[in-house]
């Protein structure tokens, strides 16, 4: 069984919903990406998703554009978001990683190698944005063989026939993204949502995360009514740009303190709801 | 591919859009169901005899078709080589090749009710050839630019307005035409439901490559018919057209690829040289990689992240290329090469003043490898050459070469 499974499995039985923030890889950089991993663990971080710096996020808002931009003027490379996972493996055995980008740094460093190191550095599961499964065979068969989950995403215009097959070949969980939109745009309708989730839900058993506006407690609450877990990033992210741009000198420690009474707050309002 | 068999060029892209190994569909989930139906629309409309006189009655009365098949002669004498013909795009409305198939899919956004349209343009020729559209059919209008070819183009930008389109400057990434696709796809993917987006280029997930090149090949079609009662032989020996996304290319290449005895050339533009990084040659100098919805050649670095590009010609400056064209190249079907942003603009003067034609820069690029061409083939033979643009929009950037500021 896959560590996210049986994370699943575990929130299951204490009648849980997972928490899994994003975090881009090296905003503003890998040390302080480290440090707030480890924060996040502790404040109720379930599963983590790690975005990997790509220069053109078609799928992003301003704000996860601008954490991309950030990245990588440290020149922030797969290869070295795959180190980092390493090391944050050295101190958490059990906490799932997931990895959240575009195709192109993928195919450039080859399908078979990037499957082979990400699950040597203790990575769990992919999601590919620009990835549809028609065209993500080859890599999803590599994966499967490495056991490697492949996370899709299923959007409000997908259809039921597609949402069969995109569950077919998803594993982990399946990632519903709750707006026409993109990320970090606005608050979604929690009624749409809880009926387009309770559809997932017939089709499928594979765990449902809903991502794309969730922000806060509130928004966390409502958006997973049906779903199994909540996705938060663009709200982080813009905490981390808010002290990436603070004068005269950023604190990181603060950064840490605030993003981890975010996460615990949601954490809270998802245990006592 | 076996040697002696060509592929059956009109069976591709297959039904998911691929050019062997290429194009595809590489989007975010939400906007399958949108390409989806695009591309069933286009099937059933592709062969309806009321949508395709409806664009045959545009291309004829609005943009001005067919354009002439012209020969160039004191361009031929000059470079002492092989007949030089121009296929005259640039005497399209609007002035360039872009208007065909922005007519195109304007027909099909209609077809499928979207009252509002959006673009992506670099040096501003397929804004304009939209907007252009958009007001005749009584369209909304928004068109993504990025903010360094706004201030390159400025006469386009206040064209668009003009035509009651939105001209909005995109200021991310490198703030050029891949950034202002990037945009357009953000768009899209919000307005999904209202909002029709109009490719400007054979690139773009699946069926965008095909539909454009279809749209596009009335060129090609054209001067199939043009060429022999000029020419006095059936076929021309070689075709050359400059390629950025390669939509003019591909109008012009697609009817002649089954006849393998016709050379295809497209130039690519070299910037400041290949050897440099500042170059926008993706199928001379670049990797096989995923952008913008199709798999492709791209300007990438060691690590996956596309490269910022360059040339003197905006609507070249772009890191990705059309599917087929990639697939052509594999197959050797067509050949790829280069000139310099230099090469280029000695070929915009030499032709204004051999010709009393002012080609668009993108146009100079094709038009400077008949320097290399013509002569090679050598006198006896035939080259057409596609004059995708006329010039004007250039002027500006031309005077300030020459040191002068209006």
């Amino acid at each position: 069984m896959s560590r996210i499974q049986a994370c699943f499995n575990v929130l299951k039985q204490a009648n849980k919903k997972a928490l899994i923030p994003y975090v881009t890889v090296g905003d503003p950089n890998v040390e302080v990406t480290l440090s707030l991993l480890t924060e996040m663990v502790a404040k109720g971080a379930d599963i983590i998703e790690l975005g990997v710096p790509f220069s053109d996020p078609m799928a992003d808002g301003p704000v996860i554009q601008k954490a991309c931009e950030r990245a990588l003027r440290q020149g922030v490379s797969l290869e070295q978001v795959l180190a980092l996972v390493a090391r944050f493996r050295q101190s958490d055995a059990s906490t799932p990683i997931v990895l959240m980008g575009y195709l192109n740094p993928i195919e450039c460093l080859g399908y078979e190698r990037f499957v082979e190191q990400a699950v040597a550095a203790g990575v769990d599961g992919v999601l590919v944005v620009d990835m549809p499964p028609e065209e993500g065979r080859q890599l999803g068969e590599l994966a499967k063989a490495s056991e490697l989950d492949m996370i899709y995403l299923l959007a409000p215009t997908t259809s039921r026939a597609r949402m069969q097959l995109i569950c077919e070949q998803a594993s982990g969980y399946v990632y519903y993204v709750s707006l026409k939109g993109v990320t970090g745009a606005r608050t979604p309708d929690a009624t749409v949502v809880a009926e387009r989730v309770s559809l997932i839900k017939e089709i499928t058993d594979i765990p449902v995360a809903v991502g794309f506006g969730v922000k806060d407690g509130a928004s966390a609450v409502m958006l997973s009514q049906q779903a199994d877990g909540v996705v938060v990033g663009s709200a982080l992210v813009s905490l981390i740009e808010k002290y990436v741009e603070a004068q005269p000198e950023p604190s990181y420690q603060a950064l840490s303190e605030e993003l981890g009474a975010l996460l615990a707050g949601i954490r809270l309002a998802l245990d006592t709801n | 591919m076996s040697i002696n068999q060509s592929p059956d060029y009109r069976q591709w892209p297959d039904a998911a859009g691929h050019f062997g190994i290429y194009g595809g569909r590489f989007v975010s989930e939400t906007l399958i169901s949108a390409l989806d139906w695009l591309a069933e629309a286009y099937d059933e409309l592709r062969d309806d005899p009321v949508f395709k006189s409806h664009f045959q009655q545009d291309l004829q009365h609005f943009v001005g078709r067919p354009t002439p098949l012209y020969y160039a002669k004191r361009l031929t004498q000059v470079l002492d080589g092989a007949h030089i013909y121009f296929k005259r795009e640039d005497l399209n409305h609007t002035g360039a090749h872009k208007i065909n198939n922005t007519i195109g899919q304007a027909l099909l956004a209609k077809h499928l009710g979207k009252k509002r349209v959006i673009a992506e343009t670099g040096a501003g020729q397929h804004g304009v050839a939209t907007a252009t559209i958009a007001a005749r059919l009584g369209l909304k209008c928004q068109v993504y630019m990025g903010a360094e070819d706004v201030q390159r183009q400025s006469l386009n930008v206040y064209r668009m307005k003009l035509l009651g389109a939105e001209v909005i400057p995109v200021h991310s990434g490198s703030k050029t035409l891949k950034d202002a696709m990037n945009e357009a796809l953000r768009d899209w993917v919000t307005e999904v439901d209202t909002t029709f987006y109009i490719i400007g280029t054979v690139a773009g997930p699946h069926p965008y490559p095909m539909i454009v090149r279809d749209f596009q090949s009335v060129i090609g079609l054209e001067v199939k018919e043009q060429f022999p009662t000029l020419a006095g032989q059936a076929l021309p020996d070689a075709l050359v057209a400059c390629v950025g996304g390669g939509s003019n290319a591909m109008g012009l290449f697609y009817p002649f690829l089954e006849q393998e005895e016709v050379a295809l050339y497209g130039v690519e533009a070299g910037g400041q040289g290949l050897d440099t990084k500042a170059h926008a040659a993706p199928l001379c100098r670049g990797q096989v990689g995923v952008l913008h919805g199709n798999r492709t050649y791209l300007m990438t670095d060691d690590h996956g992240q596309i490269q910022a590009t360059d040339s003197i010609s905006a609507g070249l400056d772009y890191p990705g290329v059309g599917p087929e064209h990639a697939w052509l190249k594999d197959l050797g079907r067509a050949q790829y090469v280069s000139v310099t942003d230099e090469q280029a603009l000695q070929a915009f003067r030499q032709v204004t003043l051999t010709e009393g034609i002012m080609p668009a820069l993108e146009t100079s690029h094709a038009l400077a490898y008949l320097k290399e061409l013509a002569p090679s083939l050598g006198a006896g033979k035939h080259i057409v050459v596609n004059l995708s643009g006329r010039g004007d929009k250039d002027i500006l950037t031309v005077a300030k070469l020459d040191g002068i500021e209006f």
